[in-house]
């Protein structure tokens, strides 16, 4: 809403005041310079060395030096995490139906997904290495393991949610569970499950990289890695910027995705 | 089959043996294409008498008839409104209301064949309660008054026989409140449905019911039936006669009373 008032009144104040500046959209903008050009001066106002922090201005140009290399990790890592974060997708929205389904289910469930939450991923990243040797297939599962259980929590409590008076409604017009579900249920959760996905989707990074950090010959994880082992501090920095920029953007998608699906939920909170 | 709905000496408790006792000899009939109105303090088990009717709760003690049959299960010929709507926010106020029938099992097979006919039921019905063209708009682009009025459609869809009203009005102002009672008022004269109100508001129980239960505190059971002596059409000046200002005392002194017994 606001941003359709903004754009209708945009054009008589911009033909009376040319220089006027949309300050909210440019804000992330102007805080993302602003905090490369604070580091950039911290660095060179206290001499760091090169090899403790790097200034953004030595790794932009780190950036230039290693395009190529950058380009072909950062592919990787992305196709692993956006790999693992389909499954999670699937087999979360899965699990999360089946366990909203029954309470019985629910409480049984519940505590075996925390404990299987709470084990460190690190940890388990040598199991699958195991199972599948080093390369594309840990790290997908790893990004699978890590990003799942936001997505099943939201989708539970979705289904968990329904009001029950309008349960007693349909209940008392001979509807049976399956018919609540889709009728309520399955509807309902999705606003939940598409707010979990943007959770999801930058744990899903943390998982790839995680484990291809620790057993992988590909990926921006074992580029930083090797970078980082020959104290090229620069290049580590520029695998994390380039985490970031993934990272953003997977996450733009995600809540494009979610504004797009359940546009009914934001609209209702809205007109409240 | 004289009486529509018949319930006698029901006990219903809740959470096992030692669980509490909702309702205890709880007895009443209600005639077909009658208005009746169930009044009481509040936790009297208003809500109980509301699902052992519609088959949502199946009492230990005593029987539960509606339409002759032995309540066991949900019964379909039942529509249901509550104080909350209960819209689903994602469809519009037409697909909300055409909601039963794709529950109810003779018209859910009928529903894809037939679409046409049932919209243009439910803008029949739409226009009755005085929301004609707001069959496109979402839930959340309705009043508070518009909503409940949506609700009585998605109630009356499925033509049921027996309708439930579990205080509908409730969460309305004054004003709306009124304009709601002359709608329902209007529903049941031009439908003939039977309608079972719980309310609080003795004054819209004197107001649209031909019979009035009053009921005790927990466990509820009904201390007295009252027949409403006024002729319909009733209008809201009604409200500011002797005889019914009188009505409304006499069933609040009930319910004083039964408050302090409990």
């Amino acid at each position: 809403m606001t941003i359709t008032t903004e754009n209708s009144t945009a054009p008589a104040i911009v033909a009376k005041q040319p220089a006027r500046i949309n300050w909210v959209k440019a804000a992330p903008w102007l805080f993302t310079l602003g905090l490369f050009l604070f580091w950039e001066l911290l660095v060179r106002g206290l001499g760091t060395p090169v090899t403790i922090l790097p200034a953004p201005s030595r790794i932009f140009q780190a950036v230039v030096q290693y395009w190529s290399p950058l380009l072909k990790n950062s592919a990787q890592t992305l196709f692993t995490t956006t790999l693992g974060f389909g499954l999670a997708v699937v087999g979360g929205l899965a699990i999360g139906l089946f366990i909203g389904w029954s309470k019985t289910i629910y409480a049984g469930l519940y505590p075996i997904m925390i404990g299987f939450n709470a084990i460190p991923k690190v940890a388990v990243v040598p199991i699958l290495v195991i199972w599948f040797g080093i390369g594309t297939i840990p790290a997908v599962i790893t990004a699978f393991l890590i990003s799942f259980f936001p997505i099943v929590v939201n989708v539970a409590t979705g289904l968990a949610t329904i009001e029950p008076e309008t349960e007693d409604v349909l209940r008392a017009l001979g509807a049976k569970k399956l018919d609540i579900m889709l009728k309520v249920g399955i509807p309902r959760s999705m606003p939940y499950f598409f707010g979990s996905l943007k959770i999801a989707i930058t744990l899903a990074f943390v998982g790839s990289v995680l484990s291809e950090t620790v057993a992988s010959n590909y990926g921006l994880g074992n580029m930083m890695a090797s970078a980082q082992s020959q104290f090229n501090v620069p290049l580590v920095f520029a695998g994390l910027l380039a985490l970031a920029v993934e990272g953003i953007a997977m996450y733009s998608l995600m809540a494009w995705i979610e504004r797009r699906m359940t546009g009914w939920a934001h609209r209702s909170t809205m007109a409240n | 089959m004289a009486h529509l709905v018949s319930i006698d000496d029901v006990d219903m408790r809740y959470g096992g043996a030692e669980g509490t006792l909702a309702v205890s000899g709880l007895a009443m009939r209600v005639d077909k294409g009658d208005f009746a109105a169930v009044v009481g303090p509040s936790g009297c088990g208003k809500s109980t008498l509301m699902k052992l009717v519609t088959g949502l709760h199946i009492p230990q003690v005593g029987t539960v008839i509606v339409a002759g049959q032995h309540v066991t299960q949900p019964v379909s010929i039942v529509g249901m409104a509550f104080q909350n709507p209960t819209m689903l926010p994602w469809r519009t106020t037409l697909e909300n209301i055409l909601l039963p029938l794709e529950i109810v099992e003779r018209h859910r097979h009928r529903l894809r064949a037939n679409r046409r006919e049932y919209i243009e039921k439910v803008e029949h019905l739409l226009e009755l309660v005085g929301l004609k063209g707001f069959g496109a708009k979402f839930p959340w682009q309705l009043s508070g008054g518009m909503q409940q009025r949506a609700n009585l459609c998605r109630a009356l869809i499925h033509e049921p026989e027996l309708l439930m009203l579990d205080e509908p009005f409730g969460a309305l102002d004054a004003f709306t409140r009124e304009e709601l009672w002359c709608v329902i008022r209007d529903l049941h004269a031009a439908q003939g449905v039977t309608i079972v109100l719980v309310t609080h508001d003795l004054r819209e129980a004197a107001f649209l019911a031909d019979k009035i239960f009053v009921m005790s505190a927990r466990p509820g059971r009904i201390l007295k039936e009252h027949r409403v002596p006024f002729e319909r059409p009733r209008d809201l000046e009604i409200m500011y006669e002797t005889r019914f200002n009188d009505l409304v005392h006499q069933l609040h002194g009930e319910i004083a009373q039964a408050r302090a017994v409990a």
